[in-house]
């Protein structure tokens, strides 16, 4: 056997050197690494590196080994496309981004118009979390695979779960200024009063995108307003800050948000003591009582001294090793083809699809409450508190409709 | 409506407070030296990392005391090895230089620290609400931060204004060989102000740093809006910083709590602009554009008013 690797090994290099730069399956991570999404972007790479790892333990990609090229793109588009053509020219033939629909919508244009004037070197665009609808509607793209739920899907879980809580009567919108920002607040409005007409909404703010440093006057703004509920999808530094001038002011409402969970998120939360009235919509989280993701996690948390913030970048790892296997290839346009309509148990238990029509993965959607938690659960930032499950919605009931019409090669 | 307004004037004077907290060193280093130090937020940087660091292994008072001291040390380090010898190039090269340092020091301290938010905190002993006031409290470390500011306002008024080392050093800019000659070294007097200014820089990272995010990218953030407060306030001038980092942070504070747009107003004598391609000026908030409001201030300034609002020498 030995013998049979060292000769092709030394055979290889005659195959020319397309042979050799296919040796890697190199997967350019194209995040924010300085400026106020740096957090985030820092713990995506951790738990992406830590993923390639664990499938190059068990012998890579079709007995390739799997590398993460960290690239930073200051949550810039410009930024980012000057990042992708560099990853494109070392060789890069998948990238992967979430931070910033802004970002993902430039880079999404960008991957189509790349393999339309460059066939037979596509190039394939995995989204992680970039959440905005456009993605996988007008705007979808053959190249473009995304593995969060969308804004609209996560909204329609977080506004059912809303419906039946009497106690909001007044809800303050807080989002930052893009296209994300915009689209959580307007299907917010448009679901709330569809759903609960009895609901006002006493506040809808946008403010600049990662600019912020101190959001005192906004909370001031809330509490004026009267709100007794929050809906915000705001990320990064601008949920940890919001949350922490919220627990200086004192301020007591329910959060609904996106990603509560994120850096600083949970030590905030834990300084304004509300106690189980932060809530988050995420795919998953550390307390989902599902025996092999809470494996991963304790592992996961021991090397990286993180919480596991994206288990779909678990999912879409794994299932790019497995769409390989199934196409007996890593040639990008192979892998998408494979990609298209396939099942997957995902990483918390349960069966997600990646759906043909639009390239967007569906899977169990989980509404969990941050607050006290029972002795040996998992919990957050060594605040004592943990994230605890309120609802669980079902793969079937997060399909929403698509408008996507896409041109396949 | 009085609670928003009462609560917006706070929490404007508390920001302000805290701007001019880092303005002061960069416009008593403008003053003394004529050097605009494009690297000032970073020793406020310096000064939040070094404050983390210590107060892990001391507490946060010997932080407060030593961190400062130490990024004061690196200041004054830099202008004698550095700085003094760019200065022979003139201001073009000084600019240059300061501003390479921002990076570089930025750099190192995202190497040295990550790029993560570190765990700073408020000491135990100021974690608890001061007051309350229409249900809303008011931390005890803001009150903290506050406080500082002014002492440090009024020791510095003092310092230059009342004392022979003020004198000296005000001397020491417009006649450095006058100085000189009475046996003065004026090159230690630059080093020292140069010290200070950076070390004043950083007793407002110390500060900042638990209050809102120590982070690498924390100088980059507040960079832009320092430079804000010294022009508006007047290039070198204590008392015009002072009031300028006041009108900012009210200037911002309340611009966020205005909901009001040109629609909002005028709405009733144009209803079709809202479709036309005018629309995104015309329903576009005040609060929406607070954070530029800074900046519309200083383009007005430099029109109407170039010296600033209390500065004496025309730039």
């Amino acid at each position: 056997m030995k013998r049979l690797i060292a000769a092709m090994v030394i055979a290889l290099p005659m195959f020319g050197s397309a042979a050799l730069a296919q040796e890697t399956v190199k997967i350019g991570y194209i995040d924010p690494l300085s400026g106020g999404g740096a957090s985030v972007g820092e713990g995506g790479l951790k738990t992406f590196q830590y993923l390639a790892d664990e499938l190059n333990a068990k012998g890579g990609i079709l007995g390739k080994k799997v590398e993460i090229v960290p690239l930073d793109n200051k949550t810039n588009p410009q930024e980012s496309l000057i990042q992708a053509q560099k990853a494109i020219d070392s060789g890069v033939r998948y990238i992967t981004q979430g931070n910033g629909s802004s970002v993902a919508g430039a880079l999404a244009d960008f991957v189509t118009k790349y393999n339309e004037r460059n066939p037979g070197k596509e190039v394939l665009y995995f989204n992680y979390a970039a959440v905005d609808p456009v993605l996988t509607n007008e705007k979808c793209s053959f190249w473009h695979f995304r593995w969060d739920a969308n804004s609209d899907i996560k909204m329609e879980a977080l506004t059912n779960y809303m419906k039946d809580q009497p106690s909001i009567k007044k809800v303050y919108l807080i989002n930052q200024d893009y296209s994300f920002g915009q689209s959580v607040r307007t299907t917010a409005r448009a679901m709330l009063s569809k759903k609960r007409s009895d609901i006002q909404i006493v506040g809808d703010e946008l403010h600049p995108l990662l600019k912020i440093t101190d959001f005192a006057p906004y909370i001031a703004k809330i509490k004026a307003s009267g709100a007794d509920t929050v809906v915000t999808g705001n990320w990064g530094q601008d949920i940890a800050l919001l949350l922490k001038a919220a627990a200086d002011a004192g301020l007591k409402v329910s959060w609904y948000t996106y990603y509560a969970g994120g850096a600083g998120g949970p030590t905030a939360i834990k300084q304004t003591g509300l106690n189980h009235q932060v809530f988050q919509i995420t795919e998953g989280f550390a307390n989902v009582a599902h025996k092999e993701s809470q494996d991963f996690e304790k592992a996961f948390r021991a090397k990286v001294d993180l919480s596991l913030w994206y288990p779909r970048a678990v999912n879409e790892m794994r299932m790019f090793a497995a769409a390989a296997d199934k196409a007996k290839s890593v040639d990008p346009v192979k892998v998408a083809q494979a990609l298209e309509g396939m099942k997957f148990e995902v990483f918390n238990g349960g069966q997600g699809e990646m759906r043909k029509d639009d390239h967007q993965f569906f899977q169990p959607i989980y509404v969990s409450s941050f607050g006290d938690i029972p002795a040996g659960q998992f919990d957050e930032e060594k605040t004592g508190w943990g994230w605890k499950q309120v609802a669980k919605i079902d793969t079937a009931q997060t399909m929403l409709p698509t408008t996507c019409k896409m041109d396949r090669p | 409506m009085l609670e928003l307004v009462v609560i917006s004037t706070l929490n404007g004077v508390l920001y302000g407070m805290l701007l001019f907290l880092m303005a002061s060193g960069l416009t008593v280093i403008f003053s003394m030296l004529g050097v605009l130090n494009f690297a000032h937020a970073s020793f406020y940087m310096l000064g939040a990392f070094f404050g983390f660091q210590i107060s892990r292994w001391f507490g946060f008072w010997p932080a407060l005391i030593f961190a400062p001291l130490l990024a004061g040390a690196i200041g004054a380090a830099v202008e004698r090895f550095g700085l003094r010898r760019v200065h022979r190039n003139g201001h073009v090269a000084e600019l240059l230089f300061t501003f390479g340092l921002a990076f570089a020091i930025e750099e190192i301290v995202s190497i040295i620290w990550g790029k993560v938010p570190v765990d700073f905190r408020p000491p135990a002993l100021l974690d608890f609400p001061a007051f309350t006031i229409f249900s809303t409290n008011y931390p005890a470390y803001k009150m903290f931060m506050l406080a500082i500011s002014i002492v440090i306002f009024i020791g510095l008024l003092l310092v230059l204004k009342r004392t022979r080392i003020g004198l000296i050093v005000q001397a020491a800019l417009t006649h450095p060989h006058m100085v000189g000659h009475l046996g003065h070294n004026v090159e230690r007097i630059f080093m020292l102000v140069f010290g200070v200014g950076t070390a004043l820089a950083a007793v407002a990272g110390v500060i900042a740093g638990p209050s809102l995010v120590t982070q690498s990218n924390m100088a980059a953030m507040l960079g832009p809006i320092l430079f804000v407060v010294v022009v508006v306030g007047g290039l070198g001038s204590l008392p015009g910083a002072f009031i300028a980092s006041l009108l900012i942070g009210l200037v911002q504070t309340f611009a966020v709590s205005v909901n009001g747009s040109l629609a909002s107003v005028f709405g009733p004598l144009g209803p079709d602009l809202a479709q036309s391609w005018l629309s995104d000026i015309w329903n576009v908030t005040i609060a929406q554009i607070a954070p530029i409001m800074p900046y519309l201030l200083l383009v007005l300034i430099l029109i109407f008013r170039p010296m600033g609002l209390l500065g004496t020498r025309e730039t």
